[in-house]
């Protein structure tokens, strides 16, 4: 991977680096996961690579879209989480689609979708089957999508059996995001997860096969480093099976040059007839999820926004389009007009300069305000730098330091939600006001009285009055509120 | 010689069709159906018969 080389956003400017933190905020390490302002260890380079894939960056995810084209059903190895049925028109989660297409169908389904959602940026195969063993398939989509879509981002997942064979053909393809599932790296774990392999037309079961498989998956990881594409690793966690063991698997993809990874929750229902299924094995609880995905944060960037999405998803992760795209209802030829996307990927680049721009504002007003205060402030926030999530929705709280060298970024604080289902929950209340320690004022886009009197007594100031405002905006009004001799705003706070 | 496919357990996953080197393999109304002509067991291209290999449930590409 590239050296950095010119950093995006303020993250090089000296005076950030030291600013100082409340208490219970040290040792918060920086986070990456953010935006413009945190992309302290993605050079440019990386960045123009991964801000329009909304699986690759946790900031584009709000702005841009995918689709993913059942083009390549079949598949070589047979995983115990997987049923290799396609029609699962009601379930949301990897590996299901309701229709397999051809590639012809694909390219029209593509070029109708590209005409009616602005956002798509990216368009992946991701099952069900493998898109690196039912190869000609994945080929002759991606050559129809390439000719009549120049621009658009073209990506693969892959178990990685097949994947070494392919690596030239993917680069020549221009393919640039790969994701491979990489469960284990020791044989003996993967022969719980594996009953079977197919490869070089035979089938290995057992250590044999699990043992092949993770050769094949460290060589095309390898191969894939050595020629610059980005790789995501997926891992599926699975309880007393490999979840202790992916700790090892962190270790073995950081060092193979991995770009991301991504642990996701096996899903395992009787009703979906997957050997986990039957048998019962359990899915991890979040908490274990994340106290996994805490124990790896720092070595390859973590992917914490995955929606587990269907493998025939089309829209916003999280906001699922497909079923507007049935086939039936896409005439046989398509017109694709260019210039909603462009008109699209325009606005979003100016809205992201806009929010660059009130940044630096804000930085220069409270320095140049010289005061010795500083204040410690926790954001509820959905991303594109706006406080814009509810206080009872909120799960993880970006924690900001202020002080006469700026606004700095200085941490996330996971929570666990506190509205579940619109009602108010006491106990969650509780740890929130825990991990809020240290904190002197809390912003979201929505706050209830109840709520706010109770953090008030535990001594965070909570406001909404700064819904859907820029973040640095709103601090740095805040900061010049408080320690400002005359203050631009007309109070400090409306407690 | 030919294998045939048992339809009440076949999943429709299309790996058969995809990995038989005869060609004699396609989905027919319902399902996926060998054609009996077209099938040589894969005897003389590969040690194991392709469809039975690939397929995921046990017992469902069969000698006929």
């Amino acid at each position: 991977m590239s050296e950095p080389e010119i950093k995006v956003g303020m993250t090089s400017s000296a005076p950030f680096d030291r600013a100082p933190m409340a208490p219970a905020m040290r040792g918060g390490r920086a986070s990456s996961s953010y935006d413009l302002s945190v992309t302290d260890d993605i050079d440019a380079r990386i960045w123009e690579r991964i801000k329009d894939h909304p699986c690759f960056s946790e900031q584009a995810h709000h702005y841009f879209a995918r689709m993913h084209v059942a083009v390549a059903p079949a598949c070589n190895i047979q995983c115990n989480y997987c049923n290799r049925k396609y029609d699962c028109t009601n379930e949301s989660r990897p590996g299901v689609a309701s229709v397999k297409l051809t590639p012809d169908q694909a390219l029209r389904k593509v070029l109708a979708v590209a005409s009616k959602v602005p956002e798509l940026s990216v368009i992946g195969i991701a099952g069900p089957g493998d898109a690196c063993y039912d190869w000609k398939k994945t080929v002759a989509t991606f050559e129809g999508v390439a000719r009549e879509i120049p621009d658009i981002k073209l990506c693969i997942s892959t178990n990685g059996l097949a994947l070494p064979d392919h690596v030239d053909e993917l680069a020549d393809m221009n393919v640039d995001h790969v994701t491979i599932t990489i469960n284990m790296v020791d044989p003996e774990v993967g022969a719980k997860i594996y009953p079977w392999i197919l490869h070089g037309h035979r089938r290995y079961t057992g250590i044999e096969g699990a043992r092949i498989l993770h050769e094949r998956q460290m060589l095309g990881l390898e191969m894939l480093t050595e020629r610059g594409i980005l790789t995501k690793i997926n891992s599926v966690m699975i309880p007393g099976v490999n979840d202790t063991h992916l700790v090892e698997v962190n270790r073995w993809i950081r060092d193979r040059g991995a770009f991301m990874h991504n642990v996701v929750p096996l899903i395992s229902k009787p009703s979906h007839g997957t050997y986990y299924g039957l048998t019962g094995q359990r899915c991890p609880e979040p908490f274990e999820l994340m106290a996994l995905q805490d124990c790896l944060d720092g070595n390859v960037k973590l992917m914490r926004h995955c929606q587990q999405c269907r493998a025939d998803a089309i829209g916003l992760l999280g906001d699922d389009r497909e079923r507007e795209f049935a086939l039936d209802q896409i005439s046989t030829k398509v017109d694709y007009d260019a210039n909603m996307r462009e008109a699209y990927r325009k606005l979003v680049e100016h809205e992201r300069e806009d929010q660059f721009a009130a940044k630096l504002d804000a930085n220069k007003a409270v320095e140049s305000l010289g005061s010795s205060g500083t204040l410690a402030v926790a954001v509820a926030t959905k991303g594109g730098g706006r406080i814009n999530e509810h206080f009872g929705q909120v799960r993880e709280l970006q924690l900001y330091a202020v002080s006469r060298k700026g606004i700095n970024l200085v941490g996330h604080r996971k929570v666990l939600p506190y509205c579940l289902g619109g009602v108010g929950e006491e106990s969650a209340l509780d740890q929130i006001i825990v991990a809020l320690d240290g904190i002197d004022i809390l912003l979201s886009a929505k706050i209830g009285d109840g709520p706010k009197k109770r953090l008030a007594k535990a001594g965070v100031r909570a406001a909404d009055a700064f819904a859907y405002a820029y973040i640095e905006t709103a601090i740095g009004a805040l900061y010049i509120a408080e320690f400002g001799r005359k203050p631009s705003m007309p109070t400090a706070l409306p407690l | 010689m030919a294998y045939k496919i048992i339809a009440s357990q076949c999943t429709q996953c299309g790996s058969c069709e995809f990995a038989c080197p005869s060609d004699a393999i396609s989905f027919k109304g319902e399902g996926y159906v060998v054609d009996s002509k077209k099938c040589t067991e894969c005897k003389g291209e590969f040690d194991t018969q392709q469809c039975a290999s690939v397929c995921p449930m046990p017992k469902t590409c069969v000698p006929a």
